[in-house]
């Protein structure tokens, strides 16, 4: 494995400039994410319309490249989605990124998930993987009004 | 000193590391291991492994015998009064929770003030937030400057006339600062209180002279004096160790146990409940004997002289940018990159075979003053040279290579 193909230039360009990375106006789900070993933060927020339809998504924190192009490819995404199918996106791309070779998702179009596996290179560093799923995780947490905070250590 | 025919006493570095060679910046979390402590573990479980101070057989006595050499050769390295002032624990962790428990539980009441620094390692903060929650006891903070160091008059600011004890590094694991124990136990004791000192880093890179230092408790964790793992050690006055409470109870710390009462058993046995680390104690006399044989001095020199030298070439490099700059300095050196995150840095350092280590050092606190999240810290060890610092440098050019960096 070439360190070139974990750091792409579509991810050091998304942790250089992270999309989103603001504070939904009138959003009305959120939920926070931590990482202890490295002490990084997020704070995902979403809008979601009355078909339960995401209208916008951002998020707040710092972090290093990896998770911060995950947020910022994440927070992209959804977008435009339904809640369902962004939980199913979730789980699809959790799957590929431990173990999958590729993303399987209906929901998302060829060019999302070209967009998505740029990330896939983390699988080759396990110690790598929390910095890519913590937005993720604490999506899933937004979604869901779970109200407790995410911690990577606590995740399987 | 030839510190490459020290280097090749350490087996590790005959492996690759994603087919480099190893260059191990990251003794402050854990040295590497001497190949006679490797073998005297094996050994002592091949040939004469027994429990220690219980049965009278052959090998039971030998081992006892052994186990009690490993105190003796430590109280002469530190320079303690009377061997009994050593007590093993499973780390330096232990050893500060074992005084925050029985100092706490005998001396401390609610509103007692515990002063530690901003500079301290979560364990020596940890423990004494425990007694926060269980006794109200407050805990104060001596002030880090801009350097990365606490001085004195920091310490003193602090001090009230409810101030029990002061607990602080010697050596901090993220600056590198040195601090003047002996100066903080002198303040100390003149207004009656005691002094507890974190060694975690101190103990494997500083002269260590209890006596001369004075303070009343000294931690130090032995994986970080190039010995074994699950093994620490606790120096404290004998006044302290007949005068606090036992911290943990159960075979070989009693002298008699009846139903109606439990008489505990003498230094520092009192303090040594259940069975230890045998065989890491006996293995960690072969640590001391490796430092002993280098001398510390020499030990000092070359490390003070690569601190020196990987700092010259750090701050030389763009973009990288020192934390901390403490007139005192131990062979620590951590730093950030600007637009580049420590564990990007890690990561990549990694992939040329430069172990360094990346994150908040277990002391939140400190980054949280110094304002920045985390920081990448490559921290020196006897089998280092200028070879291994001009690889970081050249790694680290890699790193900025691959951010767009210049």
């Amino acid at each position: 494995m070439n360190i070139k193909e974990l750091y792409q230039e579509i991810i050091l360009e998304h942790g250089k400039n992270p999309r989103n990375l603001r504070k939904t106006d009138n959003f009305n789900k959120d939920a926070k994410g931590y990482n202890p070993l490295c002490g990084d933060h997020v704070h995902v927020y979403l809008k979601l319309n009355e078909q339960k339809k995401v209208e916008d998504a951002s998020f707040e924190g710092s972090g290093c490249a990896i998770s911060m192009a995950s947020a910022s490819i994440m927070t992209d995404l959804v977008k435009g989605k339904e809640e369902n199918e962004v939980k199913e996106i979730i789980k699809d791309f959790l799957v590929m990124i431990k173990e999958n070779p590729e993303l399987k998702s209906k929901n998302l179009k060829e060019e999302e998930k070209t967009r998505l596996m740029c990330l896939s290179g983390v699988k080759q560093y396990p110690m790598r993987v929390k910095c890519a799923t913590l937005s993720w995780h604490t999506l899933i947490s937004a979604i869901d009004n779970t109200q407790e905070e995410i911690n990577t250590e606590r995740l399987d | 000193m030839n510190i490459l025919s020290i280097k090749k006493e350490f087996p590790i570095f005959n492996n690759k590391v994603n087919n480099n060679d190893l260059v191990y910046l990251d003794s402050a979390n854990s040295s590497q291991k001497p190949k006679a402590v490797i073998d005297r573990v094996n050994d002592f479980y091949t040939k004469e492994f027994s429990n220690v101070g219980r049965s009278v057989h052959y090998l039971a006595v030998a081992a006892t015998n052994l186990y009690e050499n490993t105190r003796s050769s430590i109280q002469k390295y530190i320079n303690a009064k009377d061997k009994n002032e050593i007590v093993f624990t499973k780390g330096a962790t232990e050893a500060i929770n074992l005084v925050a428990n029985t100092f706490g539980q005998k001396f401390l009441k609610e509103g007692d003030e515990i002063l530690i620094t901003e500079l301290e390692h979560h364990s020596n903060y940890v423990p004494w937030h425990f007694l926060r929650k269980s006794k109200g006891i407050k805990i104060e903070f001596a002030e880090v400057n801009t350097d990365g160091e606490v001085t004195i008059e920091s310490i003193k600011k602090k001090i009230t006339s409810k101030t029990k004890l002061i607990g602080v590094t010697h050596l901090s694991n993220v600056t590198g600062a040195i601090l003047p124990i002996k100066e903080i136990t002198e303040l100390a004791h003149s207004k009656g209180i005691a002094v507890l000192v974190d060694g975690c880093q101190g103990a494997p890179h500083l002269k260590l002279d209890m006596q001369d230092l004075g303070c009343d408790f000294y931690a130090i964790s032995c994986h970080k004096m190039y010995g074994p793992t699950g093994l620490g050690i606790l120096y404290a006055k004998k006044k302290w160790l007949e005068e606090l409470p036992p911290y943990q109870g159960g075979g070989g710390m009693i002298k008699e146990v009846k139903k109606d009462g439990i008489s505990y058993g003498d230094l520092p046995n009192k303090y040594e409940a259940g069975t230890m680390a045998t065989a890491q104690v006996i293995a960690f006399d072969q640590s001391i004997k490796f430092l002993e044989k280098i001398g510390i001095n020499n030990i000092i020199k070359h490390e003070r002289e690569l601190m020196e030298y990987g700092k010259e070439i750090l701050r030389k490099n763009n973009s990288v940018k020192l934390v901390g700059n403490p007139k005192n300095k131990g062979a620590v050196l951590s730093f950030t990159i600007e637009g580049v995150h420590p564990h990007d840095i890690a990561t990549i350092l990694d992939e040329d075979g430069v172990a360094i280590r990346a994150g908040h050092h277990c002391c939140q606190i400190l980054h949280e003053k110094l304002g920045i999240a985390a920081s990448a810290r490559a921290s020196l060890g006897i089998y280092n040279t200028k070879e291994d610092l001009d690889k970081l440098n050249s790694s680290i050019n890699n790193c900025k290579k691959i951010f767009n960096l210049k």
